[in-house]
């Protein structure tokens, strides 16, 4: 088995294309590969965002996210994982974040792709600050992102 | 002595993205905050905010969690990546 976790983060765009063909080369043991894209949306707590900041906590960002990571394969048998996530600041439409996952089964690749989602969600040290047409504002966390960490405890 | 850091929102509010405490001993994050609050009063309203997320060498902690000389605290808001 091939087990490898890949995490970046970085300012830089990423290309899905990129990152999926680096879960597929050379791997004949898995039937599945999921990922999933987090883009910057133009409506959200503040109306009509026109793009926004995303500071970390660099010493602890890497850490966070591996710590997530082996969390989830600690619960299914999943083979590769590539995590993306950018910072700095972003505009409408950019993509925000990846994860992607290899498994020899599509139910472990859906269920930890989601699981390490609403981890990172609650538990990795990025925040957003969202530009509107009236200033800056950091956002709030959103219950339902815990109650979507929560189900998986 | 214990460095301690402040991220998004309430390093705004407190308008500090860092302090260090030198004479500071052994002591859960509950004392550490009181300890902070006593030399910085106008603090305290965001550092007792029930939401502030801590970590102690880049590991999420709870009030509970004892610090201890060298180590690398900080508090900052509920996160709000992805």
């Amino acid at each position: 088995m091939t087990h490898y976790d890949h995490v970046d983060v970085q300012e830089s765009d990423f290309s899905i294309q990129n990152e999926y063909e680096m879960l597929r080369e050379n791997n004949q043991q898995d039937g599945a590969i999921v990922f999933f894209t987090g883009l910057v949306r133009d409506f959200n707590q503040g109306s009509n965002v026109t793009g926004l900041y995303l500071e970390h906590y660099p010493a602890m960002t890497q850490k966070a996210l591996k710590t997530i990571i082996s969390q989830a394969r600690s619960r299914w048998p999943i083979s590769r994982v590539r995590l993306v996530h950018r910072v700095g600041q972003l505009n409408l439409s950019d993509q925000i974040v990846f994860v992607g996952i290899s498994s020899p089964h599509r139910e472990s690749a859906f269920e930890a792709c989601m699981f390490i989602m609403d981890y990172l969600k609650n538990q990795a040290p990025f925040w957003k600050k969202e530009n509107t047409m009236t200033g800056q504002t950091w956002v709030s966390a959103a219950e339902k992102d815990k109650l979507a960490m929560n189900k998986w405890q | 002595m214990i460095k301690v850091l402040f991220f998004a929102q309430l390093r705004e509010l407190l308008k500090t993205n860092e302090i260090i405490l030198d004479k500071i001993q052994a002591c859960s994050i509950e004392e550490l905050k009181k300890s902070i609050i006593s030399t910085h009063p106008q603090w305290a309203v965001h550092l007792t905010n029930h939401a502030i997320m801590t970590s102690v060498n880049q590991t999420l902690v709870s009030s509970d969690h004892i610090v201890k000389a060298n180590d690398e605290v900080a508090f900052f808001p509920p996160v709000t990546g992805g």
